[in-house]
């Protein structure tokens, strides 16, 4: 068995492995670059716990082949806060209690971030719907779907801000 | 095992047709990387298609639209164009999976899979798509419903990739839809499903109509009774009912752990009428 | 120096921070993926364990061939029960643990474990997996619960001999117990009843469905000294588990929990660890061992199907004056308490002179059936909520009305034995009748169901220390599992008594070489239990704290208080003193004694039951029989509520594992015994778009045994959903089903059964 060499960027850095041509990004992520935020659910794609992106594109890492990212840009939740501020979903997460054991939070704010890239204002129904693709088992989802709601919120709300200074300016 | 991505159908169907051992296609992987984790299939090739051109495209012409075998799920969803003209198409790619696999997954992919459940085969069928075919002898093209041949099985040969399927042109007065049923909102495989493509004539009177079903026999089944059902009709509640019925006439299913042989039956009928109604009005039926 | 234990009842205190919501302080590690669950563990030269499971639901194992695994490339070590002699000294429940780790000669469900390998890669002990060659002779089996208590069905455990009955059988049977509890004249009840309603249902077989698989990365060496860092709901407890089955002492095994990717019960049983521990032994190396998600689903512990019968007699005044229940209980291939738990909960929430519940717990060939929060009690409360509506409709009575008019209340004796002391029942049911979501109008094809639930609850023994830091940050240091939020509770517990803010405590959860035992975080005892031990830790420190302020101002002890979080001179002669903060004190601790602790340790008794009553709103597809949940409100007691954000969290999260357990949730089994849904497609859990809001109500009705108040709130409301949802789609639909999971083909087969 011969290894892929892959060169590839995760969360805005040059990566460079060697991995088995079978073996899959999540295990690439986790066994390889020490990135474990990246959870093994299922293993089929059924339960959202090893989301990442793939060049903007959710995706369930467990279907994806390491090989496959040769001169992507993989984002995992390891690069969702920048510098020293945790993103607002990440806050917005601690502040509703929204997770209980933790496990599949990093899924689900993967999975969030993508919603609110692509609609910065979605309706309850739009958030459960996005998000159905993540398993939880401790909350019900209720405290999940509220803390999407207010970091879609508070974004927009910063946004307003951020626009009316560079307008002063 | 190797992995190769070619960026041509051409070397793609080389490398295929040349590999003595287990050789598998990979286009979104959400079907193949599961039986793989299963120890389903165990590979001695797979060529990555998605580094082809011809596969990576959403094209439309004056005979209609080309959709690249590469194409996500996603990708269709985003193409104002082509949801306008195929609603039903791509809201049946959208319901594969979730927003994950959905960014992966392909109509190509789920026809080639050959599960008797793929929710976008009806809908393809429906709307009379065809295959292009890529092989070691050159290309050909296959209608959508003749990929098929039985769960599992395809007519492909050894080499050949689907490159991309195509869409008719749209007439006027036309609509789609697709409907599938299952237990959750979410996430599930179709227990049994529907797909209704028509056109209606000036009166808006159905003129023409295809009608498939998806879950209820071995492979996708075009129900042409329950098509002659809503011809010449409005869709009163009469010639819906002869619709429902034709459909649970041609039902074969099997009982498994998604659902039983009555259940499959009578929800095939009624997901038909149901989306016959939708097609109804998309094409502007009142 | 002998002490008495302190005094645990309730002293109504008034509270600074106890029910605020600050945020979890393990947040930040849980929302940055740095937090570490089992497989997130890494150790030098750790090697890749597979399991090798039987394909059977019953068969006898005639020989494993190891001999070609060994001897491939990369593989360092093959484990068959050989390697794991039994030790247990006719210890038959520890043998059970042991035969369910690795089959011992017998296969005894679709994927029990035969044999397992540790080698280089993942890759390499596939491989070697498949060289191992098992030969078996295939036994009949049966999966049913009904079908195994016949006397032709296949034996499952042949030294099984039915325990509760007299005189005590000579042959054996899949009848492993028959347990009865009750009281009163079931007949004379019966016989003053001016109705009867007679039920029988069936639940399907149901899995906790944590998202983190069974995980562990094991270390011995030849030594005799092990390591396990395991995802588990009780490292102290796995500990002595695995340490007597593998022959090793106790103190020389060190279990540390990783955090826990869920549990509700799942976690509460060993199942692969000491095999993940005998192939470390074996190869000298540390070894991981994950369960994939089908194995977890193969050979973890799911919850027992059921098959209950109730009979329920009123008089027309709306009093029932008999209840009788008889509840067959499937425990997998091993006995278990399963129907015991269910018939102690039967008529738990009502107030009944004649009542009598009477249990099977029957062996089939399914995994070994384990905890699944407030194991047992939601099968009998389907039955006995779906039966009470129907005996108020009966009555004509409304159903709420019937249940508030036949509740338990303070001085009820329980079906199970003891008189309640105060209690929530009534509350509850009081509070859904004056719920605005039972007056909200109702669309086509909706109806409104409730249903209350009951669970004991548990405490049992606890450890817990403070470390009080030079700075005055307070570590607080507990042996129960954080399953959701628990360190935030308890820290606020800490810095509530010792009078200091929030921030300035971190909760850890320690090793088992750190402190001494915990039981299992079950039974909702965390936050009681640990809870309580906090508390005394903390007045613990108080009294160093008291000691060392003495020492600074050089006066008695008796003449320093502790008020407001500071020490106070008290007296006019000390006026002059100002009051000393726990800061102040910490700081100077190296001169005045060394370091500042406070520690506890109690078997936590008097553990509160907890009961709740639920309403739901459901709209049926009458043309498909899909059911959708539009509205659910829990009310529940919590005795006192001390983070609510995760008290709201408990009852949500208990609600909708009922609700997926009541629509769609099952274990699909076909006619060869195998598992036919092993895996989150088809085992289906709700998903997001699956449900909606889940409204709460945290009614606090103080546990006359805890200081606080406190109460288990974790497990209470999985009870209720299940009847709930039927009562529901009874009212919306015009059918009544009695079979659970309510999937859409049985909703369809009985509306059509109906016309």
């Amino acid at each position: 068995m011969s290894g892929v060499h892959v060169s590839t960027t995760v969360n805005g850095d040059a990566v460079e492995f060697v991995c088995p041509p079978g073996e899959t990004l999540l295990d690439v992520l986790r066994n390889r670059l020490n990135l474990i935020g990246a959870k093994e659910g299922c293993g089929t794609g059924d339960c959202g716990a090893c989301s990442v992106t793939v060049d903007g594109r959710l995706v369930c890492s467990c279907l994806v082949l390491g090989a496959e990212v040769e001169g992507a840009k993989v984002g995992t939740v390891e690069g969702m806060a920048e510098g020293g501020e945790l993103h607002t979903l990440q806050s917005k997460f601690i502040e509703h209690a929204a997770l209980q054991c933790g496990i599949c939070t990093p899924g689900f704010l993967v999975a969030a971030k993508a919603l609110l890239d692509r609609n910065s204002d979605p309706s309850e129904e739009e958030i459960r719907y996005a998000l159905a693709g993540n398993l939880c088992r401790c909350t019900g989802y209720d405290k999940i779907v509220r803390a999407v709601d207010a970091a879609a919120k508070q974004l927009a709300t910063d946004a307003t801000k951020s626009g009316k200074k560079s307008k002063r300016r | 095992m190797r992995y190769e991505a070619p960026t041509s159908t051409k070397v793609a169907a080389a490398l295929l047709a040349k590999e003595k051992g287990k050789a598998f296609v990979l286009a979104g992987g959400t079907d193949l990387l599961v039986r793989m984790k299963a120890g389903m299939v165990e590979p001695d090739l797979v060529v990555d298609i998605k580094r082809i051109p011809a596969t990576q495209i959403i094209k439309k012409s004056d005979s209609g639209f080309k959709i690249g075998a590469a194409v996500s799920g996603a990708s269709m969803g985003e193409n104002k164009a082509l949801k306008k003209a195929w609603p039903g198409v791509v809201e049946a790619a959208n319901l594969i999976g979730s927003d994950q696999v959905q960014g992966r997954c392909t109509m190509a992919g789920n026809l080639c899979n050959a599960s008797p459940a793929a929710d976008s085969v009806p809908a393809l069928v429906a709307a009379k798509a065809k295959a292009a075919v890529v092989g070691p002898k050159g290309r050909r093209t296959v209608a959508v419903e003749d990929v098929v041949t039985g769960p599992g099985r395809t007519s492909l040969k050894k080499g050949e990739i689907i490159e991309s399927i195509s869409l008719p042109k749209r007439v006027a007065k036309s609509g789609d839809a697709y409907l599938r049923f299952i237990p959750r909102t979410e996430m599930d495989i179709a227990v049994c499903s529907a797909g209704v493509n028509l056109t209606l004539d000036s009166k808006g009177l159905v003129k023409s109509a295809r009608v498939a079903l998806g879950a209820v026999a071995p492979t996708v089944v075009l129900v042409e009774d329950a098509a002659d059902a809503i011809i010449g009709t409005k869709l009163d509640d009469e010639s819906l009912a002869a619709l429902s019925a034709a459909c649970e006439a041609a039902c074969s299913p099997i009982n498994d752990k998604r659902g039983t042989v009555e259940f499959r039956t009578e929800v095939a009928g009624v997901l038909a009428r149901r989306a016959a109604k939708i097609a109804y009005q998309r094409a502007g039926g009142k | 120096m002998a002490e008495t234990a302190p005094d645990t009842s309730f002293t109504n205190q008034d509270f600074k921070i106890i029910g605020t919501r600050p945020p979890r302080p393990d947040g930040v590690d849980k929302v940055t993926g740095r937090a570490k669950y089992g497989a997130d563990a890494f150790a030098a030269g750790q090697l890749t364990a597979l399991i090798l499971r039987s394909p059977h639901a019953h068969a006898k194992i005639l020989s494993i061939d190891t001999k070609r695994a060994e001897k491939l490339k990369g593989v360092k070590a093959v484990v068959t029960c050989e390697d794991l002699p039994d030790l247990t000294g006719g210890n038959r429940g520890m043998l059970d643990i042991l035969e369910n780790c690795m089959a011992r000669g017998r296969a005894l469900y679709d994927g029990h474990a035969v044999a397992a390998v540790a080698a280089i890669d993942a890759e390499t002990a596939k491989k070697a997996l498949k060289l191992i060659k098992v030969k078996y002779e295939v036994l009949p089996h049966v999966t049913d619960v009904d079908e195994a208590m016949k006397k032709k069905a296949p034996i499952i455990q042949p030294h099984i001999r039915t325990t509760g009955v007299d005189p005590k059988p000579k042959k054996a049977s899949n009848v492993a117990a028959r347990s009865q509890f009750g009281h009163g004249d079931i007949e004379a009840g019966f016989a003053a009843a001016d109705v009867i309603v007679e039920e029988s249902y069936k639940t399907e077989q149901t899995h906790q469905g944590y998202i983190e698989p069974h995980a562990c990365l094991a270390s011995v060496g030849p030594d005799g000294q092990g390591e396990l860092w395991v995802t588990t709901q009780g490292h102290f407890v796995f500990r002595n588990t695995c340490a007597a089955l593998l022959g090793m002492e106790v103190a020389k095994l060190k279990v540390t929990s990783s955090e826990i990717g869920g549990g509700f019960g799942g976690k509460t049983h060993v199942w692969m660890e000491p095999v993940a521990l005998a192939l470390s032994r074996k190869a000298n190396r540390p070894v991981k061992l994950t369960m994939s998600r089908e194995e977890v689903f193969r050979a973890s512990g799911p919850t027992s199907s059921t098959s209950i019968d109730i009979k329920i007699g009123a008089t027309r005044d709306g009093r029932i004056c008999a209840a009788s229940a008889e509840l067959r209980y499937q425990g997998g291939a091993f006995p278990g308490i399963w129907g015991m738990l269910g018939a102690m909960t039967t008529w738990a929430c009502y107030d009944l002179e004649n009542c009598q519940s009477v249990a099977f717990d029957v062996l089939v060939n399914r995994p070994k059936s384990a905890a699944y929060r407030a194991p047992s009690a939601p099968m009998a409360a389907f039955a006995v909520e779906s039966t009470i509506d129907l005996v108020a409709a009966k009555l004509g009575m409304d159903p709420v009305d019937f249940r508030i008019l036949n509740a338990a209340k303070e001085g009820t004796r329980a079906s199970y034995g003891p008189t309640y002391g105060p209690i929530g029942i009534g509350p509850t049911l009081e509070a859904v009748k004056n719920h605005p979501h039972m007056k909200a109008p109702l669309g086509p094809n909706q109806g409104r169901g409730m249903a209350c639930g009951f669970w004991f609850n548990f405490g049992g023994q606890t450890c817990t220390d403070i470390n009080v830091g030079v700075d005055g940050t307070v570590s607080l240091t507990v042996g129960t599992m954080d399953v959701g939020g628990s360190r935030a509770s308890l820290s606020l517990i800490a810095a509530e008594e010792l009078g200091i803010p929030y921030e300035r405590v971190k909760c850890n959860v320690a090793d088992t070489a750190s402190l001494g035992h915990n039981d299992m975080t079950e039974g909702s005892r965390g936050t009681f239990s640990s809870g309580m031990a906090t508390i005394f830790a903390a007045r613990d420190v108080v009294k160093v704290l008291r000691n060392r302020a003495a020492a600074m101002w050089e006066i008695d002890v008796d003449d320093v208080a502790w008020e407001d979080g500071q020490a106070v001179a008290k007296g006019i002669a000390h006026s002059n003193l100002s009051p000393l903060s726990l800061a102040d004190i910490a700081r100077k601790s190296p001169t005045t004694g060394g370091p500042i602790a406070g520690h506890n340790e109690t078997v936590a008794d008097g553990a509160g039951v907890s009961f709740a009553s639920h309403i739901c709103d459901v709209e049926v597809d009458p043309e498909t029989g899909a059911t959708k949940v539009i509205r659910y409100t829990v009310v529940q007691d919590a005795g006192k509520a001390i983070h609510p954000d995760y008290v709201e969290g408990q009852f949500q999260g208990a609600a909708a594992q009922g609700i997926g357990w009541a629509l769609n949730e099952e274990y699909i089994y076909g006619e060869d015994g195998r598992l036919q849904n092993p895996g989150f497609l088809d085992y289906r859990i709700p998903v997001c778009s699956d449900l909606p809001f889940i409204d709460t109500e945290i009614l606090e009705i103080p546990n006359p045994g805890h200081p606080y108040g406190v109460r288990g709130v974790g497990e209470t409301s999985i009870v209720p959903p299940l009847a709930a949802i039927g009562n529901a789609v009874s009212n919306a639909a015009g059918v009544r089903l009695n079979h659970v999971p309510m999937s859409p083909p049985r909703i369809l087969k009985a509306i059509n059964a109906a016309k």
